[in-house]
């Protein structure tokens, strides 16, 4: 693959990444329904290529099925804090992912449902942003550039999804691959780093190692990709679909 | 983080800066001729990506491009990232680890405090280099380095 | 034709106090920045889910300010009524004056203020906060010109143009300044189209109260005269234009009351809302609102000064107080994630966000408000923006002939 160059390799690489994903299915294969089945964590199961640019054909999405998600487990919120160097929950303190404990007084029904940022496809904090520190890569995560971010908090008085966080202390020891301090804004990056050497987000990786793989990663604008087929079979749903911000993360029994 | 470090931190920063301030201006009076120079470490790598004196002027340039290309477009391996250059320049302290930007002994900090330019890098990205890229960073500059080499060593002559 | 007659005020004693102490509250709003940059916002009463607080009160206070305190300037050369004219140039002053100090507060708050030259070389054309930056610092530099026409000689007939200008100008701010709320569409308290004309009549009434302060002060201190009928039309125009902030208000949250999915954060800011309620009930709609509506338009009130200073007094408290309900409170209440659901996270999901000011925020307030000061009295030192005299520029015969002695003591 590194072998090939020019912009014959870009149309290609689509496509490669595809087959590879396909092949790559063959572990952590889950029963979702009858019929269904959803590849989790088969890790690497996407591939961007090293020193290549994000590609623009696909789009990373997240699907979360509500039923595998018990109560009372955080796995994926430990491994998010581990792997992106953030502290224990406090009244300051930044969280890229949280659990939303949901009750339907109607039903009595309760759910946990993860809540990160959204990645939406047309987010309101890259349109609020002033300086466009806030900004959507050409695979559609969406990142705050800490260079040129201000600290307005203005993208936090946008998201809907109350997704951003604010740093609100000089920070020590960041992970090298996950820089983040003091005075701007940040939020769940997609484990973009872990993404661009071919490895899927944390949540996700410790979700299927450790707990009953709920989450699915993969390329929406893939048809025959697993959290494209799983999402049209059962109809996942978004958060605040009404808000039309066509967010890439999708949940099942919501 | 404590508040009473922070502001032990504070203060600090007051009286150094009260101090530098003193200490330089006698410094002026007794180099007599001589020019201080700073006191820059040296690298544990066995070639940098381009000439030192190339780099003295152009790093920052680099960098940045670098940053753009990273944040933005997601090309993390090449051979300006940061995480790479701490690498080659890691200073060990007294326990033998690299010592961070809050050392004055930090590659980084030795030549930034001696030309007073200030950089916030640090404030976000960790100042010591990575468990992974330890001992990394041995081949050749990718094409779009080497291509803005090029440019910077043009437009400087 | 006679012209009004302007000079430059004295540094007398009193000057020079005030002088030294808004430059020492405008030296400790900046150490508050260092603070607050140094410590990072933990420092703040500000959080995650209330990110925006009294700091940004102030801001958009003194900013939609600084648009209606030309409201006197446009009145003498958009709207012809000369008989507003010798104020006009103090109008503008205090415009540029109250602009600054919003603006310094803004930046001197941001978590890297240090990246000011940052926001001002990349600009995010879709987003609002952006383009308000260009309506601001366009803002200075046409006020700056329709003042220096004002001022200089033989210029007059541009005057107007000028004023025409500034008058455009200052509604597309407004507009923009309500819209970086109303354009919010994930939070039930804003996303409304109609934050924009809100936003401009709050402008046009919270100017015109702080200039009636300034005025009043100004030509208290200074012994100049004050024309008392034409401080009565102003009052009078205060209470009309605090009138209107009120019917839009009114609009505002009946809209929302027929709008399902903003009922629960109606019931919060109008009924349960504790400390917002007050604030919007007592502190906007009865000492903001009716009472100095009542002493405008009332005769009698009318011709006492003390009554006209109250009135503005009043009007600039109901306003902070508003700006907080709106800014503050609609950030209180909790993002709907799910409709219809009881939620709770470690992060705040379902709670009534808490939010206490800070001394280094209401130091920051201070020191920008100085700022404001600082510069009005600076200016009015150095150029001759206050009438000796008022003249009717008509007639040419003097308009009311106040002494100084009588100015000082009312
Ligand atoms: S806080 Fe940073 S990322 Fe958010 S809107 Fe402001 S400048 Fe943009």
């Amino acid at each position: 693959m590194t072998s090939e160059t020019g912009s014959r390799d870009e149309r290609a690489s689509g496509a490669s990444r595809r087959s590879f994903l396909k092949s790559a299915a063959g572990v952590g294969v889950t029963m979702l329904a009858p019929g269904v089945v959803l590849y989790a964590a088969a890790p690497p199961a996407v591939a961007q290529r090293a020193g290549r640019p994000a590609d623009s054909k696909i789009r990373w999405g997240l699907l979360v099925d509500l039923n595998k998600c018990p109560p009372g487990c955080d796995l994926c919120v430990t491994a998010c804090a581990d792997e992106n160097g953030l502290h224990r929950p406090g009244a300051h303190e930044s969280q890229w992912i949280r659990k939303v404990n949901v009750h339907d007084p109607k039903t009595d029904v309760r759910r946990e449902v993860p809540v990160m940022c959204q990645h939406c496809a047309m987010p309101a904090c890259v349109d609020v942003c002033p300086t466009g520190a806030s900004f959507k890569r050409a695979d559609g995560i969406v990142l705050v550039d800490r260079h040129i971010c201000i600290g307005c908090r203005y993208c936090m008085m946008a998201c809907p999804y109350q997704a951003r966080s604010f740093v609100h202390e000089p920070q020590e020891n960041q992970r090298p691959e996950v820089p983040r301090g003091v005075g701007t804004a940040e939020a769940c990056s997609l484990c973009v780093h872990r993404i661009d050497a071919g490895r899927m987000p944390a949540c996700v990786e410790a979700c299927a190692a450790r707990a009953g793989g709920a989450m699915v990663f993969g390329d929406l604008n893939d048809p025959s990709s697993a959290i494209a087929k799983a999402i049209g079979t059962h109809r996942a749903t978004t958060i605040r679909a009404d808000l039309g911000l066509d967010p890439a993360v999708h949940y099942l029994s919501l | 983080m404590t508040s009473p470090a922070r502001s032990a931190h504070f203060l600090a920063a007051v009286v150094a800066l009260c101090a530098a301030l003193c200490w330089s201006a006698g410094a002026v009076r007794a180099a007599d001729g001589r020019v201080p120079m700073p006191d820059i470490p040296k690298a544990l790598g066995e070639r940098c990506v381009a000439e030192t004196d190339f780099m003295r002027r152009n790093h920052m340039t680099l960098l940045k491009h670098q940053r753009d290309e990273t944040v933005h477009l997601g090309v993390r391996k090449a051979e300006t990232q940061l995480d790479r250059c701490l690498t080659c320049h890691a200073v060990a302290g007294a326990d033998g680890k690299p010592v961070s930007y809050s050392d004055s002994g930090h590659f980084c900090r030795s030549c930034h405090d001696y030309a007073a330019v200030s950089i916030d890098c640090f404030e976000c990205h960790s100042s010591r280099p990575g468990q992974k890229a330890q001992g990394a960073s041995r081949d050749p500059p990718d094409e779009t380095t080497l291509k803005l080499l090029g440019y910077l060593r043009d437009k400087r002559r | 034709m006679p012209r009004a007659h302007y000079r430059e005020i004295e540094a007398d004693s009193g000057f020079v106090t005030l002088m030294l102490l808004f430059g020492l509250a405008l030296a400790g709003g900046l150490l508050s920045s260092l603070y607050m940059r140094h410590y990072g916002h933990v420092v703040s009463g500000m959080g995650n889910q209330i990110v925006w607080g009294i700091p940004h009160v102030f801001a958009f206070f003194l900013i939609v300010s600084a648009s209606g305190a030309l409201n006197v300037a446009s009145m003498a050369s958009v709207f012809g009524r000369t008989t507003y004219k010798p104020l006009a140039r103090l109008s503008g002053l205090l415009a540029i004056a109250l602009l600054a100090g919003g603006l310094s507060i803004l930046v001197l708050d941001l978590g890297r203020p240090e990246r000011l030259t940052v926001a001002m070389t990349n600009f995010n054309f879709k987003s609002i906060f952006s383009w308000n930056i260009n309506f601001y610092v366009g803002f200075l530099a046409i006020v700056a010109v329709y003042l220096f026409l004002q001022m200089a000689r033989g210029l007059d007939r541009y005057v107007g143009i000028a004023g025409l200008v500034a008058f455009l100008w200052r509604l597309a701010l407004t507009t923009a300044t309500g819209s970086v709320l109303g354009f919010l569409a994930a939070r039930q308290a804003y996303d409304a189209a109609i934050m924009a004309p809100l936003f401009i009549a709050m402008s046009l009434a919270l100017g015109q109260a702080v200039f009636l302060v300034v005025v009043m002060a100004v030509c208290a201190g200074t012994g100049r005269p004050l024309d008392h009928a034409l401080l009565h039309r102003m009052a009078r125009l205060l209470a009309i234009l605090l009138t209107a902030t009120l019917y839009f208000a009114v609009v505002q949250h009946i809209t929302n009351l027929y709008s399902p999915k903003r009922l629960a954060v109606e019931r919060f800011l109008l009924v349960d809302g504790g400390i917002y309620t007050a604030l919007l009930w007592i502190g906007y709609v009865g000492i903001g609102s009716l009472l100095p509506i009542g002493l405008g338009l009332c005769p009698a009130a009318g011709r006492s000064r003390p009554m006209i200073l109250a009135a503005a007094v009043l009007a600039i408290i109901g306003g902070l107080c508003h700006l907080y309900v709106i800014i503050v409170g609609g950030q209180a209440f909790p993002l709907l994630l799910f409709p219809g659901m009881e939620v709770s996270s470690s992060f705040g999901d379902g709670m009534i966000g808490s939010y206490r000011p800070s001394l280094p925020e209401l130091v920051l307030v201070a020191g920008g408000m100085s700022l404001t000061m600082l510069l009005t009295m600076f200016g009015m030192r150095l150029l001759p923006f206050v009438p000796m005299s008022f003249v009717d520029e008509a007639t040419g015969a003097p308009a009311h002939a106040v002494t100084g002695e009588q100015a000082a003591g009312r």
